[in-house]
């Protein structure tokens, strides 16, 4: 059962093949079988997810139905949960208990899905590889000796080991569709602006957008049918109407224009990555569509715009952790300015604290012209080309990483850790909605094909990427070692 | 040497806004601790602000009132520093777009003259909490109801030129504010504060010289005295061949002097940078029109209209504007007796000594506009004199009895039948043989004493002019 997809499940639970109670406890089961090896979860909540359950099948039997009623699933521990720990990844907020719910976990509450736990992460979403967890390292279920990917790297694990049906995920500069492609899952990362960010921590605010990791772009539809929408607490949501993201799934290709970005081909692109990509573009072609290449010329700029404009906005949306309200402070401050200092020092990480640094710098008197203020026009650039490739082309396809998962501490310089997020941080900068797909597998361990749509077009790029999934069975692959006996 | 003195005025005033800037916490004026402080104002993490319209209708309304340039796109950024009442370790102020740019105010000064003085702009920015020192030993307690109310930086050009000036200024601001109903802006609860940066320079000389600022002055009067007080000690520095320094400082009213806070303060970087979590406020002409089409009349224009339609004196008609309670209140009294000028007398006379002498403010008065209207009526159409008046006036402080009905129950009526004038008249001349001697030798102004006679025997009720009248033809 817990190889079935969102919608499958949905399926099963309509027509009480099972339970919602059944299924939590074989998700809850699997937790407690796998968590210690995997570390995907920072916390697991048995005995609410249980009440959840059991609340669903109430709701179930009184004619209430909806298609993630009842879906045991896992939110990432940078979503505000009431009553239960939020830790971001840090131990600055160990001991932080949440006394409100995120947006997008009162949605999904409200929709009846059960919230099995929270999930590990990069600490307040810093990294590639979650391996900046103030609660350690989570492992990738395809081989645990490597990492599976992050900052969202608990939620893709978690789903890539079947140890919940879907989970949330945050995407600042790849964090979920990196994860997703390490993990062979699908992740998705919607416009900026399309789900709240009322109740996700913040990391970077311009950047930040709340996404899905699930199995399959149809998947991802159900979860942005329940998330996606204008929120009167966020000023940054989008009033647009929200479409049936499943709508439109099964919309033909014929004729669908893919451009494929001369720069993501170039050099650092792993040559068996490539091969993988290239097969699979050839898949789109069997579905009507066509293939022109096409150039985005500044997105070798973006790496270097993402780690001035994210940094900056992070030294100042971490200054309130601070040792006063909540969170951690130090044993026994001298003063003030020992409080600070201390709790600081102590509560956060080294890459947190790197990037507060150079944030910080980045902001200072007299460095802000040639640092912030550059990397803002340098966006902009890029927003540009996204806009003169779409007058050309429906969606732009290319890898999500220049390679597959690589080992746990392989990657000791941070610069070589940012340049994993290559492909993907341009689609943060322009606010761009972007999927990571099972697009292959090399040397045993999946890759990502990477699809990004104009502003808002969240329906036409869950449509390619669900035609994708109806032609190949990449995304049905599971890591062997984690796949249920029976 | 001769020394020019400069001041620019940084005023904050609080919007009087029901909730906060960007949440939806109460702003209520001396709550408990901390019981207006909710998750965004805690900066609890993942919460986002929301701007309150109210307060952008506020700023827009001065700017407007102002004559000032309305910012049609206007920025919200953040100035980042540590502190303990400062929850979110930034607060979200307006730096290179601000809501209000470039206007003027014109005050009146001392000597009667009119001067312009320059606004150079008002932004929007959230107040912080309050560090509580006193009452924890060795400890500091944080109060966050007032973190998140939404203020109002107008920021003035160096155009101020004396203490008397920068009190003109501010009081007119203070008019205009409450005019405008955005703000209390009442000095002692801190709804309005002032910073002044002041310098001085040798008269003539046109660049700006180094100027010190001092926070927070909480007073008209104290501002008066602390910029006296920092203009003398600047020229004594200057004098004594030394230097200023650029620092901030503060006014110690008890000792009246000011003095340096903590230098170290000076090199803070405050690492503006826009806020991601609000996006640009873009209003248009219609909804700029709407609010200037809301206006209501403004302190200038009103006095002029005083001038024209009352005929009222330049002293009382600045007077009666000056707030714009006082204005309505004089408007009612002189529409209601049908006097405007003996209206204004008894405005700007005995009803604001009788304010004064209880520190009221004109709503608090226990004489309301429409009583004082049928007062003033009464000595118009002379059913009591003016002196009768007061004592009548006197009786409506703790009486709210109808004031006909005081008059008539005290007997107070004035005296106007002939007869009973008459007999009085003559038994004032009967009984002054020596004063009637002189008037009659050519000495008129012994009338004011036979006048003054006949009124005191009348027990004041005479009617004046009637016993003035029948005197003269009496001793012809």
């Amino acid at each position: 059962m817990i190889e079935k997809t969102v919608a499958e499940l949905s399926v099963a639970l309509a027509s009480g093949d099972i339970s919602s109670v059944e299924l939590t406890q074989a998700y809850l089961n699997r937790i407690a079988e796998l968590n210690t090896e995997l570390n995907a979860f920072i916390t697991v909540c048995d005995e609410s997810a249980l009440d959840q359950a059991r609340a669903a099948d109430a709701a179930r039997a009184n004619g209430e139905a909806g298609a993630l009623l009842g879906i045991p699933m896992a939110h990432k521990d940078i979503f505000c949960t009431q009553g239960i720990s939020t830790t971001c990844g840090s131990r600055m907020l160990q001991n932080f208990v949440s006394p409100y719910d995120a947006t997008v976990v009162k949605r999904f509450k409200a929709a009846g899905a059960v919230t099995l736990g929270k999930t590990n992460m990069d600490e307040f979403a810093m990294g590639s590889s979650n391996e900046n967890s103030f609660f350690g390292p989570v492992r990738n279920p395809w081989d645990t000796n490597r990492v599976p990917g992050g900052s969202s790297g608990g939620s893709a694990a978690a789903v890539a080991a079947g140890l919940c049906a879907m989970a949330t995920g945050t995407d600042t500069g790849g964090s979920i569709r990196q994860p997703a492609a390490f993990c062979g899952i699908t992740g998705f990362k919607p416009s900026y602006g399309r789900v709240s960010r009322w109740g996700m921590i913040a990391f970077a605010s311009s950047l930040d957008q709340a996404g899905t990791l699930c199995q399959s772009a149809e998947d991802a539809a159900l979860m942005m049918n329940v998330m996606a929408g204008l929120d009167s607490k966020d000023s940054t949501s989008i009033d647009r109407d929200v479409e049936d993201y499943t709508a439109t799934l099964d919309d033909s290709l014929d004729g669908l224009k893919i451009g494929i970005p001369r720069q993501h081909f170039a050099q650092g692109l792993n040559a068996e990555v490539e091969q993988a990509i290239r097969d699979a573009l050839r898949e789109y072609e069997k579905l009507g569509a066509t293939i022109k290449e096409i150039d985005l010329p500044n997105n070798h700029l973006s790496v270097s715009a993402y780690y001035v404009v994210a940094p900056a906005e992070a030294s100042a949306n971490l200054s309130r952790y601070d040792g006063v309200r909540y969170g951690y402070r130090c044993e026994n401050p001298l003063d003030l300015e020992d409080m600070y200092k201390r709790s600081r020092s102590e509560g956060f990480g080294d890459e947190v604290k790197r990037r507060i640094m150079v944030g910080t710098y980045a902001l200072s008197a007299g460095y802000y012209d040639a640092y912030y203020r550059k990397a803002q026009k340098i966006r902009r650039l890029i927003k540009n080309d996204f806009n003169a490739a779409f007058e050309e082309v429906d969606i732009i396809v290319g890898p999500t990483s220049p390679h597959t998962a690589f080992k746990l501490g392989a990657k000791s310089d941070p610069v070589a850790m940012y340049l994993e997020d290559i492909y993907t941080i341009a689609a943060n900068l322009a606010g761009l909605p972007a999927i990571s797909i099972p697009g292959g597998m090399v040397n045993g361990l999946p890759i990502g094909l990477h699809l990004v749509g104009n502003d808002f077009a969240e329906a036409k790029v869950l449509n390619i990427a669900h035609q994708f999934q109806q032609q190949t069975g990449w995304h049905r692959r599971k890591p062997s070692a984690f796949t249920q006996e029976g | 040497m001769e020394w020019e003195t400069v001041i620019g005025l940084e005023v904050h005033v609080q919007l009087s806004t029901k909730s906060k800037l960007f949440s939806g916490s109460a702003t209520k004026f001396g709550a408990d601790p901390n019981t207006q402080a909710n998750i965004y104002d805690l900066a609890m993490p993942g919460t986002l602000p929301v701007l309150n319209r109210d307060a952008l209708r506020m700023a827009v309304r001065f700017g407007v009132a102002i004559g000032a340039e309305i910012g049609k796109r206007s920025v919200f950024d953040r100035k980042n520093y540590f502190y303990p009442d400062l929850p979110k370790g930034y607060q979200v102020s307006q730096l290179d777009y601000p809501i209000v740019g470039k206007g003027s105010l014109t005050v009146t000064l001392d000597d009667g003259s009119e001067k312009v003085i320059g606004i150079t702009r008002a932004h929007m920015e959230e107040d912080a909490g309050k560090s509580l020192h006193e009452d924890y030993e060795g400890m500091t307690a944080i109060d966050l109801n007032r973190a998140g109310t939404p203020l109002l930086e107008i920021v003035s050009e160096p155009d101020i030129r004396s203490a008397r000036e920068a009190v003109a200024y501010l009081k007119k601001l203070h008019s205009i504010i409450r005019y405008l109903d955005i703000s209390d802006a009442i000095m002692a609860q801190g709804s309005m504060r002032c910073d002044a940066n002041i310098s001085i320079r040798p008269k003539g000389e046109t660049e700006l010289s180094t100027r010190t600022e001092i926070k927070n002055i909480n007073s008209f009067r104290f501002v008066e005295k602390a910029i006296n007080y920092e203009v003398r000690r600047q020229r004594e520095v200057l004098e004594d061949g030394g230097r200023i320094v650029q620092e901030t400082r503060l006014y110690d009213a008890d000792k009246d002097e000011t003095r340096s806070m903590r230098s170290k303060e000076v090199a803070n970087d405050y690492r503006y940078f826009p806020e991601p979590d609000l996006l640009p406020i873009v209003i248009d002409e219609a909804y700029i029109a709407a609010i200037r089409a809301k206006l209501p009349e403004l302190p200038d224009a009103k006095k002029l209209r005083f001038r024209d339609e009352y005929g009222l004196g330049e002293y009382d008609a600045g007077v009666l504007v000056s707030s714009r309670e006082l204005a309505e209140y004089f408007e009612t009294v002189a529409r209601g007796s049908g006097d405007a000028k003996l209206a204004a007398n008894w405005v700007t006379g005995e009803l604001q000594a009788l304010l004064n002498k209880h520190n009221w403010e004109v709503n608090d008065s226990p004489i309301q506009a429409d009583r004082l209207a049928t007062l003033v009526a009464r000595i118009k159409d002379e059913t009591i004199s003016g002196k009768i008046a007061k004592t009548v006036f006197e009786s409506m402080l703790d009486d709210s009895s109808e004031v006909d009905a005081i008059i008539e129950s005290k007997g107070l009526k004035q005296v106007t039948d002939s007869a009973a004038i008459e007999k009085i008249v003559d038994e004032v001349i009967a009984g002054n043989p020596n004063q009637v001697q002189q008037y009659k030798e050519g000495k008129h102004q012994v009338i004011g004493f036979l006048v003054g006679q006949a009124m005191k025997l009348s027990q004041g009720k005479a009617n004046p002019g009637q016993v003035n009248a029948l005197l003269k033809e009496k001793l012809k």
